[in-house]
């Protein structure tokens, strides 16, 4: 029994999305506040907390999220979906809370970090049990035509929960001041301890929901998995299926999602040097006017097929990703900046000497003068430039001065227009992500059996999306490190592994829609 | 369609482990005990090469069933899996 009418599945929609979106909201606070997190209970200086910290970030995010998978997907195959994708909910609320009340690193020492680190591993496993949980549940209630759309509504959580833990991140901070809001049970606890309300919520909405019918039919003819790891990865048939998943879909899609959504942010805001609040700002916008296209493009998928709509995001991405931020760098350029006339042009509006260091060169006397300069035009733009320049003593002629040829220039604050111009490249990138992202949950559906569905479908999705997605930041950094002067050279993983994706994907996929998903 | 990608099953056979020997020379030539990056620490690394082994055996083995036309047809319903 499939709910057709709009108000049925808008409930089951509603329950599992919001479920979803606390997840996400639990997960990426942690992130937004690494720098906070980090200071609180990964102190410098100490090794142990140092090795913590690297765990946290990197076992939570690549080792647990697929193992989460296959915990919870077994669970999910063998009790039911409701019931799990309720008990990982939990665990990722509850730990995201416990996290806001753990005393700092100053108070309780090396506990602290320890009981952080191992809070955040509940977190990743969680994760890697409820999106599996919710998208086979919503599948499950939705006719066949719809499918894709319906499920869909479970691809905005991820950018919605991005957007309210941004949103709620923002509102904390704008009502405090730094030093209060950094401070050991300072304000940057709050959005924690939100999240156990959101939880609260979501719980009680999913209490009041029935298990997934097709699931209730399996069980109630005894034809529920006993041991859905084996039938997953130990049926041939299946397996290759999984792998196909993994390979001709999920990782391409992975890196597309990471790209447009992640990299894009720590770009503008690490290499292009854009000003912290309009870096949210274009992100923020970007991510906002693209996320309705998870569902045009989910119900687009119900007409034409999963398969070349998955395949055109992310071959979008493999030719546009350059191009695009290679505009973020040419365009942010000072030395054009500066060349710039009338209105556009920036002029000095403060200099400040941060220190003068003396020194000999060629037994003459010079200082060096740490400045920083502030730029601004008439039309906004505007740039903060840090220089050392050399003030030679010579005695013939004294007071020359070497100016520094490589000033650092950061807090760049574009004009209006060409704010404009930057959230509709980053929105550009997210509708790639639309693409490849919004039909994923029914693909996956459609290629496995239900009584192993829970099972097959979450670890492709979660080795996709956390290993191959979350290793865009570190891969980018190996490869800037191979070549510095290359700043885009970062962004050949996403392009390869897409590419690799969309070959596969072309030649090995198939875009019929399987009209019956319960077998 | 189906005879090319039972060459390209070969090509994945061969990519596989090439990737992991990729990133065992990385990890060998980035971890260093002076620096401060991530890519500088044996943590990450142990992590990544831990989880990507058995990505990269699952790449052999997808070359392997493409090489052998395990994809040349696939699945109607969950009865032909």
């Amino acid at each position: 029994m499939v709910l057709s009418d709009g108000k049925g599945i808008g409930k089951v929609i509603f329950s599992s999305s919001l479920g979803t979106l606390i997840e996400w909201y639990d997960f990426y606070i942690f992130g937004m506040l690494a720098k906070t997190i980090s200071i609180q209970f990964f102190p410098d200086g100490n090794d142990t907390a140092a090795l913590l910290s690297t765990l946290a970030i990197f076992a939570a995010g690549f080792l647990v999220r697929p193992f989460g998978a296959l915990v919870f997907g077994r669970l999910g195959d063998m009790i039911g979906r409701k019931s799990t994708f309720l008990l990982t909910l939990v665990l990722m609320g509850g730990s995201t809370f416990l996290i806001g009340l753990i005393p700092g690193y100053r108070t309780i020492g090396i506990a602290a970090p320890l009981l952080v680190l191992l809070l955040r591993l509940i977190q990743g496993l969680a994760l890697g049990g409820e999106y599996g949980g919710a998208a086979t549940y919503v599948a499950e209630h939705s006719p066949t035509n719809r499918r894709g759309y319906y499920t869909s509504w479970i691809q905005t959580t991820a950018t919605l929960g991005l957007f309210v833990a941004l949103g709620v991140i923002m509102l904390v901070k704008s009502n405090m001041s730094d030093a209060s809001f950094t401070s050991e049970w300072g304000g940057w606890r709050y959005p924690f301890w939100i999240s156990i309300l959101l939880v609260i919520v979501s719980i009680y909405i999913r209490l009041k929901m029935s298990e997934s019918p097709l699931y209730t039919k399996l069980k109630k003819e005894g034809k529920a998995s006993l041991n859905p790891l084996k039938e997953s990865f130990g049926n041939k048939g299946n397996f290759k299926m999984v792998l196909l998943a993994l390979f001709g879909a999920v990782m391409g899609q992975g890196v597309v999602w990471y790209t447009g959504q992640f990299y894009a942010q720590s770009f503008l805001e690490n290499t292009v040097k854009i000003e912290f609040m309009q870096n949210r700002e274009i992100m923020l916008w970007g991510i906002g006017l693209a996320t309705p296209f998870f569902l045009v493009f989910g119900a687009l998928s119900d007409r034409i097929g999963r398969k070349w709509i998955m395949l055109s995001g992310m071959l979008l991405g493999v030719l546009f990703y350059r191009p695009i931020f290679n505009t973020f760098l040419k365009d942010t350029n000072i030395n054009e900046w500066k060349k710039m006339e009338g209105n556009s042009s920036p002029t000095i509006i403060s200099k400040e000497i941060l220190k003068v260091d003396s020194l000999s060169i060629d037994n003459e006397l010079a200082t060096i003068s740490h400045s920083k300069i502030k730029w601004q035009s008439q039309q906004g733009m505007g740039f903060t430039e840090t220089r050392a320049d050399t003030i030679l003593n010579v005695r013939a002629t004294p007071g020359v001065t070497k100016e520094d040829s490589k000033p650092v220039f950061t807090d760049k604050k574009l004009s209006s227009l060409m704010k404009w111009k930057f959230i509709s490249l980053v929105f550009v990138m997210i509708l790639f992500v639309t693409m490849a992202y919004a039909p994923i949950a029914a693909f996956l559906v459609e290629l496995f059996p239900t009584r192993i569905r829970y099972t097959s479908m979450s670890l492709p999705y979660h080795i996709g999306n956390g290993v191959f997605g979350g290793l865009v930041p570190f891969i980018a950094t190996l490869l800037s490190a191979g070549s510095p002067t290359d700043p885009l050279v970062g962004l050949w993983y996403p392009i390869l592994i897409a590419a690799l994706c969309v070959v596969i994907g072309t030649f090995y996929l198939t875009n019929k829609i399987d009209k019956n998903i319960n077998d | 369609m189906n005879n090319l990608k039972k060459v390209m099953g070969f090509f994945w056979m061969t990519l596989a482990p090439l990737v992991i020997y990729l990133l065992v020379r990385a990890a060998i030539q980035n971890i260093d005990s002076a620096g401060t990056k991530d890519i500088n620490k044996p943590i990450p690394w142990i992590i990544i090469i831990t989880i990507f082994t058995p990505i990269a055996i699952g790449l052999m083995i997808f070359g392997y069933y493409s090489l052998k036309g395990e994809y040349d047809h696939l699945p109607e319903s969950s009865d032909d899996l």
